[in-house]
C-alpha cells in the first residue's frame, strides 16, 4: 500500500509544476462544477418562490402594513374582560379550569383510543402488506393502496364525512384518528416487518409451524419495541391533532376553542392555549422518555 | 446425537424424520432445557397486567365517549350511503375541474413558501439552541421551549390567528404553516447540529479558523443533507395540512372540501379526494426522487 502511493506523493512535489498546474485546474473544474449546480439549484427554487407566491396571493404590503395587528392580537389575548391583564387575576383568567380541564381529558381519551384502535387494526393489516411474509403479490398491493389512502387523507376530512354519518360528538373523530392512525402505523410497521432477520422465521417454518406461528415465534419477538415506540409517537401526534378536530364537530377541546377565537373571547383563548400546550407537551416528554427506555430495554435483552 | 442433528442439513426429506425425533425426544428435551421451556412469571406477570390496564383503558374510553350499537346501527347505514354516493368520483363540469386544479395549485403554493420560509427562519434560530454552539444552558431551554410552544400550536389556530391580521385567503395559510413549521424544524435542525462531530469543528479551529469559520466549515457541511431530507419531508407532510387548512377560509382545496361536504355532493367530494391521493403520491416521488440526487441512496 505504501509502496504503491510513494509515487504519486512524490509526484506533487512543487518541483513537478507541470503536475501540479494540472491538479489545481482539476481541482479548479471541479470547485466550478459543484458551484454551477448549486447555482442552478437555486435559481430553480427562486422560480418555484415566484410561482408559488403568485398561486398563495402573497401580499407583503397587508403583511407590512398589518403587521403591528399581529402584535396586538396577541397582546390582546392576554387582556381580561374587564381591561386588566391577566396577571392581575389569574382566577378569573383560568375562570373555566373544571370545564375546560374535563374537555381537555376528553381530548386525550379520544387520541388514546383513536391510537389504540388503528394500531390494532394497523398491526393486524401491515403482516399482509409485508413482502417478505406475504407470498401474494395482489394482496400485499391491495393492502399498501389502502393504508396509502388512510394515510394520506387528512384526520379532519375523515372527521367531516364520519361527522355526517354518525353526527356531532367524540365517536367520530375517534373513527377518524382511528383510521388515519391505522393507515400511518400500517406503513411503518410493515416497513419494520420488512427488515427483521428472516432465520427465526425459516426456524419454526422448519419445525411444523403455521404463518400464524411463525408471526407469534418469530416476527413478534424482533419487531415489539419497534412497534410500540412507533405507537407511542403516533400517540402524541393524535393528542395535537384531537385538540382540533372540535373545529368540525367532533369532539374534544377544540370546539370550545373555535368558538373563543371566532367571537374574540381574548383572555379564554389564551388560558385554553396555555393548557393545550402544556398537555402536548408534558406528553411529548413523557412519550420520548418511555421510549428511550424501551430501546434502551429492546437493546440490552 | 444432538449435535449430530444440529449439523444435518434440513431437507424436505429428511424433515418428516427430524420433526419425529424430536416430538419422540419431547420429555427429554424438556428436562434438558427446563429453564429455557418453564415459563417465568416474574417477568410475564408485568406485561399481561400493563395489557389488560390498556384494554381496560379502552374499554372505559369506548363506553365514556358515547361508543354504542345504536350508533352504529343508525350511522353504519349512513356511512355506506354515503359511500355509494362517492362512487364514481364525478365533478360533472370541465370549469369545475379547472377550478378544483387551481385550487391544487394554490395548495401546492403554500406547502412549498411554507416549508421554505420555515426551514430559512429555523435555520438560524437551531444554532442558538444547540448546546455544541451555544453552551448556556439558560438560552438551550428557553429557546427550546419557545420552540415547543410555537409548534404546540396547531396549524389551524395560526390559521385563524393570521386571518385576523392579512385577511381570508392562501396568504394567512402560507404564515400559518411557516409558524408552526418554525418550531418543529428548528427543533429537528438543532438536534441534527447537536450530534455533529466535534472533530472537524476542532479542525478548523487547530488551524486558526473563527468561531463562525468552524460552523461554516466543520458543522454545515455534516448537518446540510439532514436538514435538506427534513425539509422535503416536511414539504411532503404539508401538501397534506395545506390541504385542510381551507376549513378555516385559509386557502387551497380544503375550502372547495369542506363547501362540498357541507352540501352533500358526495361524488364532488371524492374526486378532490382522488386528486388529492395522486398529488400526493406524485410529490412523494418527486422528494424521494430529489433527495437521493442530493444526498445520495439511503444506507441499506
Amino acid at each position: 500500500m505504501t509502496t504503491e502511493s510513494l509515487p504519486l506523493a512524490q509526484s506533487i512535489k512543487p518541483t513537478q509544476t507541470a503536475e501540479l498546474a494540472a491538479l489545481v485546474a482539476a481541482y479548479a473544474r471541479e470547485v466550478a462544477h459543484r458551484r454551477r449546480r448549486t447555482l442552478i439549484g437555486l435559481a430553480v427554487v427562486l422560480c418555484g418562490v415566484a410561482l408559488a407566491s403568485w398561486a398563495a396571493e402573497v401580499k407583503l404590503d397587508v403583511l407590512f402594513d398589518n403587521i403591528d395587528n399581529f402584535s396586538s392580537y396577541v397582546a390582546g389575548l392576554f387582556v381580561l374582560d374587564t381591561g386588566d391583564s391577566v396577571i392581575t387575576d389569574p382566577v378569573g383568567w383560568f375562570w373555566g379550569l373544571g370545564k375546560w380541564g374535563a374537555q381537555l381529558g376528553d381530548t386525550i381519551l379520544m387520541a388514546y383510543v383513536g391510537t389504540l384502535l388503528g394500531a390494532i387494526i394497523g398491526f393486524c393489516l401491515c403482516f399482509f402488506s409485508a413482502r417478505n411474509l406475504m407470498k401474494s403479490p395482489w394482496t400485499c398491493a391491495v393492502m399498501r393502496r389502502f393504508l396509502e389512502f388512510g394515510r394520506t387523507v387528512p384526520d379532519i376530512v375523515f372527521a367531516l364525512i364520519f361527522v355526517a354519518a354518525f353526527g356531532l360528538g367524540p365517536v367520530p373523530g375517534v373513527l377518524a384518528i382511528a383510521m388515519h392512525t391505522t393507515g400511518a402505523l400500517g406503513k411503518l410497521f410493515a416497513e419494520v416487518v420488512e427488515n427483521i432477520d428472516m432465520k427465526p422465521v425459516e426456524g419454526v417454518a422448519s419445525t411444523g409451524g403455521a404463518w400464524l406461528q411463525q408471526i407469534r415465534f418469530a416476527v413478534l419477538p424482533q419487531v415489539q419495541t419497534n412497534f410500540v415506540s412507533y405507537a407511542l409517537l403516533r400517540f402524541e401526534i393524535n393528542v395535537r391533532a384531537a385538540g382540533v378536530l372540535g373545529f368540525v364537530g367532533a369532539g374534544g377541546i377544540g370546539e370550545t376553542l373555535l368558538v373563543s377565537i371566532r367571537r374574540f373571547y381574548a383572555s379564554d383563548v389564551s388560558a385554553i392555549l396555555i393548557m393545550l400546550v402544556l398537555t402536548v407537551m408534558t406528553i411529548d416528554y413523557g412519550t420520548e422518555k418511555l421510549r428511550h427506555w424501551l430501546l434502551g430495554t429492546g437493546e440490552r435483552a | 446425537m444432538n449435535s449430530h442433528a444440529a449439523e444435518t442439513m434440513i431437507t424436505s426429506d429428511n424433515a418428516g424424520k427430524l420433526r419425529a425425533a424430536f416430538l419422540r425426544d419431547g420429555p427429554a428435551l424438556r428436562e434438558r432445557h427446563a429453564g429455557l421451556l418453564r415459563l417465568d412469571w416474574r417477568q410475564r406477570v408485568p406485561v399481561v397486567l400493563g395489557v389488560v390496564f390498556l384494554f381496560a383503558l379502552l374499554v372505559f374510553g369506548l363506553i365514556y365517549l358515547g361508543f354504542s350499537a345504536d350508533l352504529f346501527i343508525s350511522g353504519l347505514p349512513n356511512l355506506t350511503f354515503i359511500v355509494g354516493l362517492m362512487i364514481p368520483p364525478n365533478p360533472e363540469t370541465w370549469t369545475r375541474v379547472l377550478f378544483y386544479l387551481n385550487q391544487l395549485g394554490q395548495t401546492l403554493g403554500i406547502a412549498f413558501l411554507g416549508t421554505l420560509f420555515a426551514a430559512l427562519l429555523a435555520f438560524p434560530f437551531s444554532f442558538l439552541a444547540a448546546k455544541n454552539v451555544v453552551p448556556s444552558f439558560i438560552v438551550h431551554i428557553l429557546s427550546r421551549r419557545f420552540f415547543d410552544t410555537v409548534r404546540g400550536v396547531d396549524t389551524l389556530v395560526w390559521a385563524l390567528v393570521w386571518i385576523n391580521v392579512v385577511g381570508l385567503g392562501p396568504f394567512a395559510g402560507t404564515l400559518a404553516i411557516i409558524c408552526s413549521d418554525f418550531g418543529a424544524l428548528a427543533k429537528l435542525f438543532s438536534e441534527a447540529i447537536e450530534t455533529v462531530d466535534r472533530r472537524a469543528v476542532e479542525g478548523v479551529l487547530s488551524a486558526g479558523g473563527s468561531r463562525i469559520q468552524s460552523v461554516r466549515f466543520g458543522m454545515l457541511p455534516e448537518v446540510l443533507p439532514v436538514i435538506i431530507s427534513q425539509v422535503l419531508y416536511f414539504f411532503e407532510s404539508n401538501t397534506r395540512s395545506a390541504t385542510i387548512i381551507g376549513i378555516v377560509g385559509a386557502g387551497g382545496i380544503g375550502l372547495s372540501l369542506d363547501e362540498m361536504i357541507n352540501t352533500l355532493e358526495w361524488h364532488q367530494v371524492s374526486f378532490i379526494i382522488l386528486m388529492l391521493l395522486v398529488t400526493v403520491s406524485v410529490i412523494d416521488y418527486a422528494s424521494t426522487r430529489l433527495r437521493i440526487a442530493i444526498i445520495g441512496p439511503p444506507a441499506a
